[in-house]
């Protein structure tokens, strides 16, 4: 019984104590993310931060990823058949990605997907994102000479409306759809827009 | 009514639009050359072109080929006298045969946009297309040997 009582004040001791360490502790989002630390004291580079998580989702990193091929799956692997990016983004000669993919999903599982203009960005503008910081990414994809040429208008429209990106929010049967709603990616876009598209610090 | 023309012949078909293209090559028109493999674009036995393009025609809808130009293995040569065809036969190429069509086919993209292809151009182009009788070797020499007859007039 005296062991029991005993409990009963050690527990909330160390509650108490393990609160008072977190709160002495740097908070820790900021050595994990040091690109919103960076930005504490300006919230336009949490603007970017808001959405930065659909353009790392699988569902558009595969096609803006390291490499000269498109990437598969949520584990990101090299899309088998030895797929090319080619010359243009399209493919190879006779392995073009509409050789096999179509300008909509295909029903059932494991059949290829599809949307119109399904290519990976061309080898002279490649477009990679893959290994970049939150902050690089948003000067890469507001850059023209990285964009294809985007002002800012273009390349939010890109964003929100491409049908190629909206794929990503109906991936087809198998595939894991981006989990943040269009609508409110849309929106974080356009908010991040309309404060001057601000990156967060390098 | 979806209009297109198949190894140069007019077609009008009163047609479900999502029928697959190879039911149609198959089945409507009785070119039986084309062959269903996967039926999911995994194995290139049923590569037709359109347009001139590759295009597995298992999983492509026929309202894709709508007032396009459709060229089935029936269509590379009346008389076998497409290079291709002239080097599979030189190669002795198929063992079972039933990827054959479609690796032609595909070689016949390749050749078109690499009249003289590296191996590697050939792996980059032909990666799609399955042979079980692991035929490849004699796939890869047959193509070099296209080449050579496309470049000496050695055919038509």
């Amino acid at each position: 019984m005296k062991q029991r009582y005993t409990m009963l004040w050690i527990i909330p001791a160390m509650s108490m104590a393990c609160f008072l360490v977190w709160d002495i502790l740097p908070f820790p989002v900021a050595a994990a993310e040091p690109s919103i630390a960076a930005n504490k004291d300006n919230d336009n580079g949490a603007l970017f931060a808001a959405f930065v998580s659909v353009l790392r989702n699988p569902r558009c990193m595969n096609c803006h990823s390291t490499g000269d091929f498109p990437r598969q799956g949520d584990d990101g692997h090299r899309h088998t058949m030895n797929v090319r990016r080619g010359p243009s983004g399209f493919g190879v000669t006779a392995e073009k990605c509409n050789t096999c993919h179509q300008d909509h999903n295909l029903a059932g599982p494991h059949l290829p997907p599809g949307a119109p203009g399904w290519r990976l960005p061309p080898p002279s503008m490649p477009m990679i994102w893959q290994g970049l910081t939150d902050a690089q990414i948003c000067v890469s994809i507001k850059d023209p000479k990285q964009n294809r040429g985007r002002n800012l208008d273009q390349l939010v429209e890109h964003l929100t409306e491409d049908k190629l990106l909206l794929w990503a929010w109906n991936p087809g049967e198998g595939r894991t759809p981006i989990p943040m709603p269009h609508d409110e990616f849309s929106a974080k876009v356009k908010a991040w827009q309309a404060a001057g598209a601000p990156c967060p610090a390098m | 009514m979806i209009v297109f023309s198949v190894n140069g012949k007019r077609v009008d078909l009163d047609i479900d639009p999502s029928t697959p293209l190879l039911w149609v090559i198959r089945e409507q028109l009785g070119l039986t050359g084309t062959k269903y493999g996967c039926g999911m674009a995994q194995c290139g036995a049923c590569t037709v072109h359109i347009n001139g393009e590759a295009v597995r025609s298992c999983v492509a809808p026929v309202s894709r080929a709508a007032g396009k130009s459709v060229t089935t293995i029936e269509g590379l040569s009346p008389d076998l006298s497409n290079p291709l065809q002239r080097a599979w036969l030189e190669e002795d190429v198929p063992q079972c045969g039933y990827c054959q069509s479609g690796q032609l086919m595909s070689a016949a993209v390749l050749l078109r946009g690499k009249p003289q292809p590296t191996d590697e151009d050939i792996d980059e182009a032909m990666t799609g297309n399955i042979c079980r009788c692991g035929t490849y070797p004699r796939i890869r020499r047959a193509i070099h040997r296209a080449a050579e007859l496309a470049s000496s007039g050695g055919a038509r």
